[in-house]
């Protein structure tokens, strides 16, 4: 017998016949589980396993290495069959158990076979879910769970083709990958709009996609499937809900896992999502136990290997009454994952919302293609996410589990193991860059050495933006920004001088430099230019996402994507925001006119809708208040059904084209500045621009349109059209500058456009045009406008291009049920009936 | 007995980065809202500066910016942050197999026992 055993004195010796446990399950957890066991007391326990699958224990985690052809089964099989038979462990494979019966302590297995036990364990792992759809049970339609799966899809895969992975998760994209190596057209469905996102936040999911899709495969975010559609009896395609269909000649559905439970739950073991255990892995049977992907503790499921490990230890502990470990039971895990498809490195641990206390450390190395992210709180690492370069991963998350104070190391921390615990002169960033010889490059982009750099310093450029444009050291891609500011610092000491405003604390670039970088490194996304210019936080702040979401806008017209969680509210929702949190309404009346269709359908808005207030505004038009947001779609369904549009009374773009009356009526009018204010109207509105833009025209100079104090503003004359541009009636008022005289109403519109244009093109974010005037002094102007001959023509027809693009309403969109969530509650909460019983 | 949480719907029903509204009959409507990071928070739909919808705000890292007067509110405690003061309660959420919870409690003033139904 075993001499390890210690018999607690108190107990009356009894005659120690081995017990008989059984073990359903014979899969990762089951299995090391026994091994646990015979590690501590062979003789303790007689084992019987039982497994669904028709084979010996192998390495689950495998299988995608399996799927991609870099390993065979043979390779990742844990336990022999000799394994088992030296170790009397008996296996029945291939057989289910079907039935627990906790009176008579046995298991029906389903050839019928019953088995007395002791001590049962069970450790069923998961079920791969299946969502919904119609055409789900179709032939052809795979999990991604064990072997059996595995020779499905590679039967797939003989046959070429294409091939639908429903979920981009971990499973999905190794499945992907797998698939794709295998020789098939791979298009992966996910639903949310960032892959992978519970283990990846935006930038590191947006990086992935990008990978992937370099890789040849077709990656859907934001893609619901709706139905798997059939031909020939056989999967043949799947639709989404927005109509699009991808054909398939299999589908492989990986949206998640289940905790197999079902033949607890019929034995009357309690569960709620899992299998409840305690510490010791017992179930509310004592002599139940269950460990695995199957059981829940203490709140948590677990779809990793990590922690069945450390709950096998547990559990072999409790049974066999010691503790090889010390340990008070299974305490619950931290995880972290690692995607494994072969060079792509991603790994993620830990909670990487940081909270208040929390701080992010980013690190960006877009040469590299490496994404870094710290999370910290108290000075302990709580989350980690890394792409590129995960060769640290490990060090963080030991960091992350012992909950190490690293305030020493901080300085380094991102910079990796060897960095932050190197020579002590290392971790002070400026004492390892004085470190660095002359000819060290600093610059990689630009090839600038350390000595080039340090020479323009001392030639007078005391400050980054100095540094920038004198040598060109940091002007790219700006990851060496923090070694130039430390050349700075070692240089200039206390002279060092506070640089040009940066967009926001997320950026070390001002606006100028983001809108050249964006063109000239052709960025198109959001998360693109974060990672490409080294934005220091994950995901910007409240100033930089509208500023950047503009900013691609204005450049790749009819390309870029509008990203609706970057824009304010009165955009998102084409409303303007009131102090109650309802919203008003103003519809266009192009050039301040309007007619008696017009004024019934807001009558009868204002009506239907009880709408506390209507007002005429100060910009010639009529402005509804007092709309609720879920009424918005309902309201501009009734306006533009007599024909109006949005004025956008809410945006960064054309507010008002202000008028006269001009000479159709008035005695002094001079030309038509009614029609010239509409024709202008029709051609400007719509367009999104950096701050809101007013216009206006005057029949004459008596100017009763104000043209003077608007953005861009016509005086007319008898001989032409005087314009002007910067006027703003605001916070500060400013006339406007005179810009030139032209004699045609074509010519007035051309300038018009190609004045927007360059508006569009070079102010910052936020910036009306008299501070961008101001700012950049209207010589500029006039040089950008009149230097080139063809410079207006030019710029009025990228104005035009652009504006094909913006001329659809949006209130006629959200009419017919666009974004319609942005307008709904997701339920209402109601006092249950019976209360008022 | 009713569950101690109450089911609102799947995760999938809010985007990241933006939230969502959930009326409460005799009590305070919440916001619930889903960071870039895949966190969901719920708060009292009142900015504590002027009661501003916070639901309507520009959501980033874990914090929301009201969209009345720019107040940065955190996700998490519900408090003002920076210079401005003043907190906004929070409700306790899980997610679980897809879908969202509120604790029950915490929605409406103790007593009354509650339900969602779907707008
Ligand atoms: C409705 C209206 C007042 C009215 O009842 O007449 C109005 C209402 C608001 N104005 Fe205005 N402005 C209105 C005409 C004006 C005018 C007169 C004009 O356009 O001829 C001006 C001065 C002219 C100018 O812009 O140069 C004007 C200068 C401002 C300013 C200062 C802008 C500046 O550059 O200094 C702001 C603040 C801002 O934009 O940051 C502002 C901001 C606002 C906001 C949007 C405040 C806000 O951010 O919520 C107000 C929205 C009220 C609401 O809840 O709907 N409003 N606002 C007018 C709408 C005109 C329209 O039909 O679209
Ligand atoms: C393709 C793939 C890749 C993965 N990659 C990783 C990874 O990289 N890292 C990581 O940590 N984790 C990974 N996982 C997850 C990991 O494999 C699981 O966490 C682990 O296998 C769970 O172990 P388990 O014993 O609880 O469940 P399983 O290993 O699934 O074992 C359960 C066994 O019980 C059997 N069974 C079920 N019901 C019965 C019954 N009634 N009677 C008899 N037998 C039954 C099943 O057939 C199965 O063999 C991956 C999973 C898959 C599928
Ligand atoms: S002047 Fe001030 S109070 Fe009046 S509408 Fe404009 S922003 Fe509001
Ligand atoms: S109401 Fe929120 S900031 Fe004023």
């Amino acid at each position: 017998m075993n001499a390890q055993t210690s018999f607690d004195k108190a107990q009356p010796l009894r005659e120690r016949l081995p017990e008989k446990l059984v073990v359903i399950g014979n899969g990762m957890a089951g299995c090391r589980a026994v091994e646990e066991i015979l590690a501590r007391d062979p003789g303790r326990f007689a084992v019987t396993i039982f497994g669904a699958e028709p084979r010996v224990n192998y390495n689950r985690i495998m299988l995608s290495p399996v799927l991609a052809g870099e390993k065979t089964f043979d390779e990742i099989v844990i336990n022999t069959a000799e394994w088992y038979a030296e170790n009397g462990v008996e296996l029945i494979a291939g057989d289910p158990v079907d039935h627990i019966d906790r009176e008579r302590k046995t298991v029906v297995s389903r050839s019928g076979r019953v088995e007395p036990y002791d001590r049962l364990l069970i450790a069923t792992g998961s079920d791969p879910f299946i969502i919904p759809v119609p055409g789900r049970d179709l032939p052809g339609v795979v999990t991604f769970r064990d072997l059996d799966d595995v020779d499905k899809m590679l039967a797939a895969a003989e046959q070429g083709g294409d091939a639908v992975v429903i979920g981009g998760g971990l499973l999905g994209l190794e499945a992907a990958h797998g698939l794709s190596l295998r020789g098939m057209k791979v298009t992966v469905i996910h639903l949310m709009p960032t892959l992978m996102e519970r283990q990846l936040d935006e930038a590191a999911g947006w990086l992935l996609k990008q990978e992937l899709e370099r890789r040849g495969q077709t990656i859907l975010t934001g893609a619901d499937t709706a139905e798997i559609v059939a031909k020939d009896g056989h999967v043949g395609g799947v639709r989404l809900k927005d109509g699009r269909q991808i054909p398939a000649d299999i589908v492989v559905m990986a949206v998640g896992i289940r905790p197999a439970t079902m033949l607890a739950k019929t034995g009357g073991i309690e569960c709620e999502r899992g299998i409840l255990v305690d510490d010791h892995m017992v179930t509310s049977d004592p002599d139940v136990l269950a460990v695995g992907e199957c059981v829940q503790h203490r709140g948590q499921c677990y779809g990793l290997v990590a922690p069945l490990w450390e709950m096998c230890r547990a559990l072999a502990d409790h049974l066999t009454e010691q503790k090889l470990d010390g340990s008070g039971g299974y305490q619950g895990s931290v995880t972290a994952t690692k995607l494994k498809v072969s060079g792509i490195d991603v790994f993620s641990a830990g909670d990487f919302s940081g909270g208040d206390d929390g701080e992010d450390i980013v690190m960006r190395d877009a040469a590299r293609g490496v994404y870094k992210r710290l999370v910290l709180r108290n000075n302990r690492i709580i989350g980690a996410v890394l792409y590129g370069d995960t060769a640290d991963g490990n060090w963080y998350f030991d960091l992350l589990k012992k909950e190490e104070d690293v305030s020493d190391i901080r300085e380094g921390l991102i910079f990796g193991q060897a960095f932050a615990l190197g020579a002590g002169a290392l971790a002070d960033p400026n004492a390892a860059v004085a470190a660095l010889s002359d000819d060290a490059e600093i610059c990689g982009c630009n090839g600038v050495t350390k000595g080039k750099v340090v020479q323009c310093i001392l030639g007078g450029a005391a400050s980054l933006d100095a540094v920038r444009s004198g040598c060109k050291a940091s002007a790219s891609c700006g990851s060496c920004t923090g070694l130039v500011e430390s050349l700075l610092a070692l240089t200039l000491g206390d002279e060092v001088q506070a640089g040009a405003k940066t967009m926001c604390k997320c950026t070390s670039f001002g606006h100028d430099d983001v809108r050249r970088l964006i063109l000239e490194k052709e960025l198109r996304a959001i998360p693109q230019v974060m990672q490409e210019l080294h934005w220091t936080t994950p995901d910007g702040c409240a100033s930089c996402r509208p500023a950047l979401n503009y900013y691609l806008l204005c450049a790749w017209p009819g390309e870029y994507e509008d990203d609706q969680k970057s824009r304010f509210v009165n955009e998102r929702l084409h409303a303007n925001i009131q102090k109650d949190g309802t919203y008003s309404v103003v519809p266009r009346m192009w050039g301040g006119l309007t007619n008696p269709r017009e004024l019934r359908a807001i009558a009868d808005v204002v009506e239907k809708y009880d709408a506390p207030m209507v007002k005429v505004t100060g910009g010639q038009r009529l402005d509804i208040f007092g709309i609720r947001k879920e009424d918005l779609p309902a309201v501009w369904a009734d306006l533009n059904a007599a024909g109006m549009v949005s004025g956008h009374a809410y945006g960064k773009s054309l507010r008002t084209v202000k008028t006269c009356v001009g000479s159709e009526w008035c005695r002094f009018g001079t030309q038509d500045s009614t029609g010239l204010g509409v024709t202008i109207e029709r051609m400007t509105w719509g367009s999104w621009m950096p701050h809101k833009f007013k216009i206006a025209v005057s029949g004459c100079p008596r100017n009763c349109a104000e043209a003077t104090i608007k953005d861009f503003g016509i005086v007319c004359v008898d001989s032409g059209y005087e314009l002007h541009v910067g006027g703003n009636g605001g916070i500060k008022v400013r006339a406007t500058d005179f810009l030139c005289k032209v004699a045609t109403e074509e010519e007035a519109l051309e300038h018009c456009a190609a004045f927007i244009q360059l508006y569009r093109e070079q102010a910052h974010y936020l910036e009306r045009t008299a501070p961008w005037i101001e700012r950049v002094g209207l010589d500029h102007v006039k040089r950008a406008m009149f230097d080139d001959p063809e410079a207006v023509k030019r710029l009025a027809a990228r104005f035009r291009y652009s504006q094909t693009f913006m001329q659809d309403d949006p209130w006629a969109k959200r009419a017919a049920g666009d974004r319609s969530d942005l307008h709904s509650h997701l339920a209402t909460v109601v006092p249950a009936p019976t209360e008022y019983a | 007995m009713q569950a101690k949480w109450l089911d609102i719907g799947p995760v999938t029903q809010i985007e990241p980065g933006m939230a969502a509204t959930l009326p409460v009959i005799g009590g305070d409507e919440i916001a619930v809202f889903h960071t870039m990071r895949g966190e969901f928070y719920a708060l009292v739909n009142k900015c504590p500066h002027k009661q501003g919808p916070l639901s309507q705000g520009i959501v980033h890292g874990d914090s929301v910016t009201c969209p009345l007067h720019n107040w940065k509110i955190s996700l998490r405690s519900g408090e003002a942050l920076g210079d401005d003061e003043g907190c906004v309660p929070t409700i306790p959420v899980k997610v679980d197999a897809g879908r969202i919870y509120l604790l029950r409690e915490a929605v409406v003033p103790a007593k009354a026992a509650l339900q969602a139904e779907a707008a």
